[in-house]
């Protein structure tokens, strides 16, 4: 068990996200940055589909009220253990009694602890991600709050490493860290200042020469009204040649699309399943966890690619993932 | 078929079929989706249909397994499977379902009921006899979870949105937004003009299937009353 001490600015239990209820408007919400939430369950020998906890720029504080393995990954909000900086993107043996929390946010917006066996939350339709809109899934469907108990599992599970390797000697150190971690090819996405490279939409054309070429030229400024459903991009001026009544069709993560003000919104985890404004462009999935991390205030910059070769790199990266998965595994070794 | 395939980012694809709002173009939709339910290919994660287009969320891993060394991307390669899928002749009729939706039509429940009235030089029980005998097809499922987009309402009762949107308007509430009527599914706030309200809960995390209603369903309003509301209520908890 784990006792919130302090909920943060955010905090919510997401997971790969609630496919296969679209049809019924269903959103999928599910971890913002997918990268770091699946690096997280990686490095704690979790399944896929485990959940995580997803921390927004201001991290909550946590006491342990049991041994934990654990995995801190994403955006470096300072996690500390008993008052001792502790290390990301590596797996973190924590004692009984000792409390994790953040300090002041160092670079990204947010943060994912895992736990090996995984939060344990009721699933609803299939997912443990939190749906705060329509009050379902996760921890009872909200936002985690000071005094919330939350379970872990103990079983489904596989440690990359023998518990003994991690578990220190000396009973009275709070948590130990292996020496290995998360080569930077994985994590320096999260400082990444490289513009957003984005597909051209299905209303591209339909936009003026002046509206294509401001969309991939000019910085937009993330609104700080943006949320888990959209970023709300500041500084457009982005306009239809003819306007158009578009028939609402389904949208996903990472959809660009422009409302009559010329401001573009960039759909994210919690995107409604359908809409009716012009998409002018679709974020590359390679880049979302990118996306993810950057704080309202920051300035977005966009650079075209085409699908073919959004797609490619999208499998090239699957590749490398899988490949730090088996790097993982033979730890164990 | 004049249909098209458009990709959706790269891990969805589109499929089009044709791009005006009426009941053929959206059976065809239903039937391609009929399709997908029947065949069930492994390398779709989902499918969301709309008005006049079905989305496939496709995985595209899966898809890179199947075609090993062959020089071809994951979309073209589910397009291809698309084309094949739709060239079939399909066996599936579609089984029209036709959901009764009681309606407490009025008073605390349907505030903006006299509203729509005069707007429309209308008594309210000529706008509920309106509302209750239109020819209601639902095109599709979004906006909210179990949020139906329902054609069919007679123009003579439309009316314009709120120009201050309420801030909550309790699930179950049934509006009227223009040429539209709809149900509210979940809390949420609106500018719809607001007529009654059903005791059915539109939207179910726990039921197999959480939304009551389905593209391609008809809907038939009825009148209920007030006791007849709260029976329906405590039936449904």
């Amino acid at each position: 068990m784990i006792s919130v001490l302090k909920s943060g600015l955010m905090t919510t239990i997401q997971d790969i996200g609630r496919y296969g209820y679209q049809k019924d408007g269903v959103i999928v919400s599910g971890a913002m940055d997918q990268q770091a939430h699946r690096i997280a369950n990686l490095l704690v020998g979790n399944p896929a589909d485990a959940a995580t906890m997803e921390m927004t720029l201001m991290g909550p504080v946590l006491e342990f009220q049991e041994d934990a393995f654990i995995a801190i990954c994403g955006g470096n909000l300072t996690p500390m253990i008993d008052g001792e900086s502790v290390a990301m993107w590596k797996p973190l043996y924590i004692k009984k009694g000792s409390e994790l929390r953040f300090g002041q946010p160092k670079q990204g917006f947010r943060c994912y602890l895992s736990i090996a066996g995984g939060f344990q939350v009721r699933k609803v339709m299939g997912s443990s991600s939190t749906y705060l809109r329509a009050n379902m899934g996760g921890f009872e469907g909200r936002t985690l709050e000071k005094g919330d108990q939350l379970r872990f599992g103990h079983s489904d599970f596989h440690l990359p490493y023998s518990t003994e390797q991690l578990k220190p000697a000396d009973k009275t150190i709070s948590f130990k860290e292996t020496s290995w971690f998360v080569g930077p090819e994985f994590t320096n996405y999260t400082r990444d200042d490289q513009p957003i490279r984005v597909m051209a939409g299905r209303e591209f054309e339909l936009f003026t020469e002046k509206s294509k070429e401001q969309f991939f030229n000019d910085p937009f400024q993330i609104d700080s009204k943006s949320d888990r459903m959209g970023y709300r991009l500041n500084g457009g001026t982005l306009k239809l040649e003819n306007k158009k009544d578009i028939v609402s069709e389904a949208v996903t993560f990472g959809t660009i699309q422009v409302p009559p003000d010329g401001n573009p919104i960039l759909l994210v985890a919690d995107h409604q399943t359908t809409g009716g404004y012009p998409k002018i462009g679709q974020v590359a999935s390679i880049d979302l966890p990118r996306v993810a991390q950057m704080r309202p205030g920051e300035s977005i910059r966009f650079t075209p690619i085409s699908h073919q070769e959004a797609q490619r790199l999208l499998l090239e990266k699957e590749k490398n993932l899988k490949q730090l998965q088996r790097g993982i595994e033979t730890k164990r070794l | 078929m004049n249909i098209s395939i458009h990709p959706l980012g790269d891990q969805a694809l589109l499929i089009d079929f044709g791009e005006s709002i009426n009941e053929k173009t959206n059976q065809q939709v239903r039937q391609a989706a009929a399709q997908l339910d029947e065949q069930k290919p492994g390398w779709m994660i989902e499918y969301i249909p709309a008005f006049s287009t079905l989305t496939i969320l496709y995985n595209p891993y899966y898809i890179a397994k199947q075609i090993g060394s062959q020089d071809l991307l994951p979309y073209e390669w589910a397009r291809t499977e698309v084309l094949a899928l739709l060239s079939q002749s399909s066996t599936y009729h579609s089984e029209e379902r036709t959901i009764e939706i009681p309606v407490c039509y009025g008073g605390e429940w349907g505030p903006d009921l006299s509203f729509v009235a005069s707007h429309n030089s209308m008594s309210e029980e000529e706008v509920i006899d309106t509302h209750m005998n239109g020819d209601y097809l639902v095109y599709m499922i979004g906006f909210a979870p179990g949020f139906p987009y329902i054609g069919g309402m007679n123009k003579k009762i439309a009316a314009p949105r709120r120009d201050d949107p309420r801030l909550s308007i309790p699930s179950g509430t049934v509006g009227i937004a223009g040429e539209q009527t709809g149900v509210y599914p979940i809390e949420t706030p609106g500018g719809w003009q607001l007529i009654g309200r059903t005791p059915l809960k539109l939207f179910e995390p726990d039921r197999d299937r959480p939304s009551l209603l389905q593209a391609g369903d008809r809907i038939r309003f009825t009148s209920i009353n007030e006791a007849e509301y709260k029976q329906l209520k405590e039936g449904e908890q």
